[in-house]
């Protein structure tokens, strides 16, 4: 398989220890929790990524994430490579993370770049939900 | 418990089985200065005349399994050649009678490609539904026929889910009709016991690596009466009566024929045992929540067992198994990111079709294996459901398909 050993360890860390892999839920109705859920069965991936903020004078910054993912091996590394990159971040830091920087963390091959761009669309739609209950 | 068990553990025999010790020793006795090296096709010396005599040999073996005429029986070098020699041979040799085929959805590219292929040449192909059970009727096969049908191709045992087809059935519709039927074997051999002798199908290709023999090798059987004709696809010395030329790998084809003969020999207490593997086998997972198999059990093999496991992904189910070498119905691995065209014909919904796997067990499958994987099975699925949003949603009795998905 053109697995790097990054997607492997990742992928084995996050099924072995979903605790300490941020795997889990928040409350979405919370005020101070964003959710996004992006890709469909059908297609093979679903990724669930939650956010839960906390406003730092004129920001925000994401204080925990949560996450699930239905997916191949590559999708649910990339997820947790994701929740990695955003915690501690502010909103604005956490926009500009492109799926590019997953693909290079976790060495994906041209074939699962896919499971980074959906990446990218999760927390992109977890951020929009969060501005709007704000 | 993994200090005593090899790993990984082989649970892919229906992709291909590891020769048999007894065969690789018959293999290692037709190769070397030492051993029956020579050409079959000498006339002129005692080098041709014994590995003329051991290709015969061979041969009788492989007949003697599904019990025809070694005279029926055409070397080629595995079953897709075999495959393709039937049918692009019939259609061929027989084209001004029709340019009508009829398939399944469910057979082996094997099969599909020399059809497609056959297509582009000017025929037309009907490529048949199975039923839900992931079998192709006798009845379905009849609605397809038409005047200009010339061949009818249809697979015995499914490499996917390890359904039977019923060749009785489907031959004896040929027949009445004066239509070739051609079937594909390869998974057959050594599982279930085939008859030439009473059963009406014209042409039928084996493997030797399904069957404890090596790759490289398999057969087409060629019926003698009532006569088929098929024109030859490889040209170049016309061995095996013109059908088939090229030198005759000697130590291949004698591997085939020794695993056939033990195949023949100890096909019961092979599948005994295996059924006993199976059933535990089954039995266990089926006390997994929301799991489904694929295929009929109660009209299958039971060396296969193809089963989907719902909100959990394949390829990930895969990866989490990594010490259990298995099959996936998602093609993701093999780069095409598509379900399996042959659980899609059973009109499974794509993510059941991508969370499936097919388990396939065989000679040297042990019962401690067994209870290995099962263990490793139901700790991936668990880990893999605790991470999966779409299992949260169904414990929270949300119908996946009412939710509006965002494809991209």
């Amino acid at each position: 398989m053109a697995y790097s050993k990054k997607v492997v360890d990742k992928f084995e860390n996050t099924i072995n220890e979903p605790a300490k892999y941020n795997v889990g839920r928040f409350d979405p109705k919370e005020m101070n929790v964003g959710t996004g859920m992006v890709g469909a069965p059908a297609c093979g991936d679903v990724m669930k990524l939650q956010i839960k903020c906390e406003s730092q004078g004129n920001t925000h910054v994401i204080k925990d994430v949560k996450f699930k993912t239905y997916g191949c091996g590559s999708a649910i590394a990339s997820s947790s490579e994701l929740v990695e990159m955003l915690i501690g971040k502010t909103l604005e830091e956490a926009k500009e993370i492109k799926n590019i920087d997953i693909v290079e963390a976790l060495e994906l091959p041209p074939i699962k770049i896919h499971c980074s761009v959906l990446a990218e669309d999760s927390i992109k739609q977890a951020i929009e939900d969060y501005e709007q209950k704000q | 418990m993994s200090n005593d068990i090899n790993l990984p553990i082989y649970m892919d025999y229906a992709s291909t089985t590891p020769v048999d010790p007894r065969v690789a020793k018959k293999i290692s006795d037709h190769l070397t200065i030492d051993g029956n090296f020579g050409n079959p096709a000498s006339r002129s010396h005692k080098f041709g005349w014994k590995a003329e005599e051991a290709v015969e040999e061979a041969r009788s073996h492989v007949a003697n399994l599904v019990n025809c005429d070694p005279r029926e029986i055409v070397w080629t070098s595995g079953a897709t050649e075999a495959d393709n020699l039937a049918i692009k041979g019939v259609a061929n040799f027989y084209h001004k009678n029709g340019k009508h085929i009829i398939t399944s959805k469910i057979e082996h590219k094997a099969v599909l490609d020399p059809c497609r292929q056959l297509e582009r040449d000017g025929f037309e192909v009907t490529y048949l539904e199975p039923n839900e059970g992931g079998v192709i009727t006798p009845e379905a096969v009849l609605n397809a026929i038409r005047e200009d049908t010339v061949l009818i191709s249809i697979m015995h045992i499914n490499n996917e889910l390890g359904t039977i087809n019923d060749l009785s059935g489907i031959g004896n519709i040929a027949r009445e009709k004066g239509i070739f039927f051609h079937v594909d074997a390869a998974q057959s051999t050594g599982k279930v016991a085939i008859d030439l002798s009473s059963l009406p199908v014209d042409l039928m290709s084996f493997s030797a690596h399904k069957t404890y023999g090596p790759k490289g090798i398999g057969a087409l059987f060629v019926r003698r009466k009532p006569r088929v004709r098929i024109e030859a696809q490889i040209h170049g010395g016309g061995h095996e009566r013109g059908m088939r030329s090229g030198t005759l790998p000697t130590h291949q084809i004698v591997g085939m024929g020794e695993a056939f003969r033990i195949a023949k020999e100890e096909m019961d207490v092979d599948n005994q045992r295996i059924k006993l593997l199976h059933d535990k086998f089954y039995e266990s997972v089926a006390k997994i929540e929301e799991i489904y198999v694929n295929g009929d059990v109660n009209n299958k093999v039971c060396n296969i067992l193809n089963i989907s496991f719902a909100y959990v992904e394949g390829e990930s189910l895969i990866m989490a198994l990594k010490d259990i070498a298995v099959s996936s119905g998602s093609a993701c691995t093999s780069a095409s990111l598509e379900p399996s065209y042959v659980l899609r014909a059973l009109g499974r919904k794509d993510e059941l079709a991508s969370s499936s796997i097919r388990f396939s067990f065989g000679r040297f499958t042990t019962e401690q294996e067994v209870d290995f994987t099962l263990t490793l099975i139901n700790h991936a699925v668990e880990r893999l459901r605790e991470l999966s949003p779409l299992w949260e949603m169904y414990l929270d009795g949300i119908d996946l398909d009412t939710v509006d998905w965002q494809t991209h």
